[in-house]
């Protein structure tokens, strides 16, 4: 096949990817991209998307078994509600077709070249794509790395384990998000935010739902106070959460998880499907990074500020260069890189990029949170406002969670915002805004937050701080 | 050891309280009388808290942007070396002195006072005190000043700017709340930076870059001219041309000059003179249409006059200059250029010429290589007229001497031409007599 020469060759076409090369389009920078599957990557197909459109329909699905179970406040009564999982997957791939297609155009509109395949280094300027009609070089003056990341198998319980005629046994996420049938009992392994948020979602569906940490608490990267309207929930629905608790593997027969609790007490955990979500790991084998000499940070690839590897015209961005792996970090990353290429001077300044947990209720947090704070030597106010005080939650029947705001004791600047409760993610464009235009306090007390709104806690919550909230 | 008391001073105009705008000093710092240790903020003015005791600052309330009620105390200061255990309590400003007011904008007196201080007799107190009012009055000179370690805090697209500029923020300071960046700060620190580092001199490099839209005439000039000079290779000729015979004509011919009958300048005379050139070489007098290959010797000689305007150049055009005698000639001038001065001019006057001139007058210079007016294929350009040395053989005598700067199109005219006509020219300005021969 003929080679092909350009100025920049991304590899992945995830958040990360697409971005960088929809963006080096634009810019007018002769772009190539390599995927190997449908673009969009994991955030698409099997993360961020597919995962929320589940999340929803569970949400509908166990308010409408809440009416029929006559406890619905509002009075709406409901008879035998049923779900057909198969036409809910149905409904999210048709989502995350036209996702997929959307930016497939994009690329195209931007004046991308796509190539399918599988890519792998020769050297520091060259690539060989693996593609159905047979390999394809390609010669760039810039390469992007961004392969991702993928989840981490635990070594007892590899996915696809004990393949039965519903599937395989032992799932990860991709695999909950394909699943056409609701498993009587799942197990869960890891309780951090795919894990709650999944674990939740097949709660709601109407498996029975045991999640086991091996930590002391669940969503171990957020504080109690956010996390406590989290563990409320899962008590309500009947998930069994046990810390402090290590998997050992599976029972002889296969029936079980076996585990160990804190106090020694061996434990049978009997589950029709084990879905592991014990983290991402960065996928930085398979795509030749033996042929080339770059620096690692840990698992990760290491990065400066540009986004640049150990090695010259080679950059990375997205869940291969660390944490947080979120796809919004690796978008403005891939954005950044795409203007660097084209010759602008850009350089990574953001002062906090913005975490969700779509758990029920959803947690917010942007910046720094309040042991963050202390822990960086800063005295701090911290003004937190209850949904329980707000009229809108009230209506919303979302009463629980809270916005919390923790600024700077001498000049009100405000360090982090958090938050928890129902719908709070739309929130987090005004929480992440403040901060990175450098509000103070006074800023967001001053703005006028719509009534009747949930956003009216963050005006409450910066009031509060300042010693002087309306409505509490 | 005594202590006295701070308390916010009565800063006058009947306001209770004001707000905290600079602190001076921190817990612990050793403090001279008259040092500055804050400054407050009514809605008119900056007051200035200096101390009124030499020693040691033990307490400190009240952050910056606080608004604090007058009479609070807000620094207590040990006095050292004094009798024990009373306390004293001082309202700011109240050490004999007026506490400084400084308004936002200091009158030049301000100024003026500020820097006679400095020569003061050998009292360093007072210098620190005076200094700091002068440089905190200038706009934007400095914001709160970061802590060591701190991060500048900007928004996104201050950061944006300041990176395409080239500008570290940690090198600027902020004014806004909380010692943010503004725009402002940025434009501020980019204009005050200088280019070789040294700004003493009062040189500062400006760094202002105004982008104006190239619209209307100017882009329909730009574009002439662009198309001019890439399509077509020009050959620039220039000759002298003695002047003084015609001159003197010119000079009899307007002083016995019939009422109404306008004044006469060197142009009509030249465009008379083009009309005879042109009847013995009509290629001069064409349009050449390059795409199709063609050039078009027209009979009619219409003359565009290249004219300055204040929203820049247009060349009106006299129609059928062979038609007119030299008073239609320069009267049609006139007319023309005062038309196109006013913005009156019809869009028929300002087009379809077959001939260009070129004249600045006065400003002529010496030497111009004129663009020609696609499709034309000759420019004439009037230089300066000026009286030179002349060798007439045996001595020097002075002469009216004007230089012809005439471009014409090489791919259909070629240098011999080009040269036959401006010579051609030449023998019949220096001999204005041949100009109204009939033939």
């Amino acid at each position: 096949m003929k080679e092909i020469t350009c100025k920049l060759l991304v590899i992945g076409a995830g958040p990360g990817g697409y971005v960088c090369a929809i963006r080096a389009g634009q810019l007018g920078v002769d772009t190539v991209i390599v995927e190997m599957a449908k673009p969009g990557g994991t955030c698409l197909n099997i993360g961020c998307i597919p995962s929320k459109a589940i999340i929803h329909a569970a949400d509908d699905f166990a308010k409408t078994v809440a009416m029929a179970a006559g406890k619905n406040a509002m009075g709406i009564k409901a008879d035998n509600p049923a779900i057909d999982l198969a036409k809910t997957m149905a409904w999210k791939d048709g989502i995350t077709g036209r996702l997929t297609l959307g930016v497939a155009g994009l690329l195209k509109k931007a004046g991308v070249k796509i190539v399918v395949g599988r890519a792998k280094f020769r050297d520091g300027k060259t690539v060989a794509v693996e593609t159905e009609t047979g390999e394809q070089v390609i010669r760039a003056e810039n390469i992007v790395i961004a392969t991702g990341s993928a989840p981490v198998e635990l070594p007892m319980l590899p996915f696809g384990g004990l393949a039965s005629p519903s599937g395989a046994k032992v799932i990860s996420s991709t695999g909950a998000l394909s699943l056409t049938e609701v498993p009587a009992r799942l197990a869960v392994v890891g309780a951090g935010y795919i894990g709650l948020e999944l674990g939740l979602a097949f709660a709601k569906l109407g498996a029975k739902v045991t999640i086991v940490e091996a930590l002391d608490r669940i969503l171990p990267l957020y504080d109690t106070q956010l996390t406590q309207p989290v563990a409320k929930r899962l008590a309500a629905l009947g998930v069994e959460v046990l810390l402090g608790t290590k998997v050992k593997g599976m029972s002889s027969n296969g029936e079980a998880l076996l585990a160990e609790t804190g106090s020694g007490e061996e434990r049978r955990i009997a589950a029709d499907k084990i879905l592991v979500t014990v983290g991402r790991k960065p996928v930085t084998e398979g795509w030749g990074r033996e042929e080339l000499e770059l620096d690692m940070d840990g698992r990760f690839l290491r990065i400066d500020e540009q986004c640049r590897t150990s090695m010259r015209g080679i950059y990375a961005v997205g869940d291969v260069t660390g944490e947080p792996m979120l796809a919004h970090r690796a978008m403005v990353q891939g954005e950044m890189v795409a203007e660097i290429v084209s010759g602008k001077r850009r350089a990574w300044d953001k002062r906090a990029i913005p975490a969700v947990c779509f758990t029920d209720p959803e947690i917010v947090s942007v910046g720094l949170s309040p042991d963050e704070a202390k822990a960086a030597g800063r005295e701090i106010k911290i003004g937190q406002f209850p949904f329980s005080a707000n009229g809108r939650a009230m209506t919303l029947s979302a009463e629980e969670g809270f916005v919390r705001v923790v600024a700077r004791a001498d000049n009100h600047l405000v360090l982090g915002i958090q938050g928890v409760g129902a719908g709070i993610s739309e929130l987090s464009a005004a929480f992440s805004l403040a901060i990175e235009m450098g509000a103070r306090l006074e800023d967001i007390a001053g703005t006028i937050h719509a009534h009747p709104t949930q956003s009216e806690a963050f005006a409450e919550a910066a009031l509060k701080a300042l010693g002087h909230a309306l409505h509490i | 050891m005594a202590e006295k008391l701070i308390k916010l001073p009565d800063v006058g105009e009947g306001v209770a309280e004001a707000e905290l705008v600079e602190w001076h000093v921190n817990v612990g710092d050793l403090v001279r009388e008259d040092m500055v240790l804050a400054a407050v903020m009514t809605g008119k003015a900056t007051v200035e808290i200096p101390s009124p005791v030499d020693g040691e600052v033990t307490f400190r309330y009240g952050e910056i942007g606080d608004v604090i009620a007058t009479g609070t105390v807000i620094l207590k200061i040990r006095i050292a070396g004094e009798g024990a255990g009373d306390e004293e309590e001082i309202e700011g400003g109240d050490s004999g002195e007026e506490p400084r007011v400084k308004p936002a904008i200091p009158p030049v007196a301000a100024l003026e006072q500020a820097s006679e201080k400095k020569v003061e007799p050998l009292k360093p107190k007072a210098e620190i005190a005076a200094s700091p009012p002068v440089a905190k009055a200038l706009p934007h000179a400095a914001g709160a000043p970061r802590a060591e370690g701190e991060k500048p805090l900007a928004p996104p697209a201050v950061r944006l700017r300041a990176k395409e500029a080239g500008i570290d923020l940690r090198q600027v300071p902020g004014t806004g709340p909380a010692g943010r960046i503004t725009h402002e700060d940025l434009d501020a620190f980019l204009n005050s930076q200088p280019g070789s580092g040294a700004i003493a001199a009062g040189l500062q490099p400006n760094k202002a870059v105004q982008e104006v839209k190239v619209v209307g005439l100017r882009r329909r000039i730009a574009e002439k001219m662009a198309l001019s000079k890439s399509r077509i290779p020009h050959i620039t000729y220039v000759e002298e041309i003695d002047m003084t015979a015609l001159e003197e004509l010119r000079t009899r011919m307007n002083g016995t000059q019939k009422p109404g009958r306008p004044k006469l300048t060197i142009l009509p005379f030249l465009m008379r003179a083009m009309v005879k050139a042109i009847a013995e070489q009509p290629g001069i007098n064409a349009l050449y249409d390059d795409e199709a290959g063609i050039i078009r010797h027209y009979g009619g000689v219409h003359i565009g006059i290249a004219a300055q305007t204040p929203s820049g150049l247009v060349v009106p055009v006299v129609k059928h200059a062979e038609a007119r005698d030299i008073f239609d000639c320069a009267h049609e001038v006139a007319r023309l250029s005062d038309a196109a001065k006013n913005g009156t001019a019809l869009r028929e006057e300002l087009s379809g010429s077959t001939i260009t001139i070129s004249s600045l007058g006065a400003m002529g210079g010496i030497v111009s290589t004129p663009v020609i007016n696609h499709p034309e294929v000759a420019i004439i350009g009037v230089n300066k007229l000026a009286v030179r040395p002349h060798w007439d053989g045996a001595q020097f005598v002075p002469r009216k001497m004007m230089n012809l700067s005439s471009s014409f199109d090489h791919r259909v005219i070629d240098g011999w031409d080009a040269a036959t006509f401006v010579q051609r020219l030449k023998a019949l300005m220096e001999t204005p007599a041949l100009i109204f021969v009939e033939e």
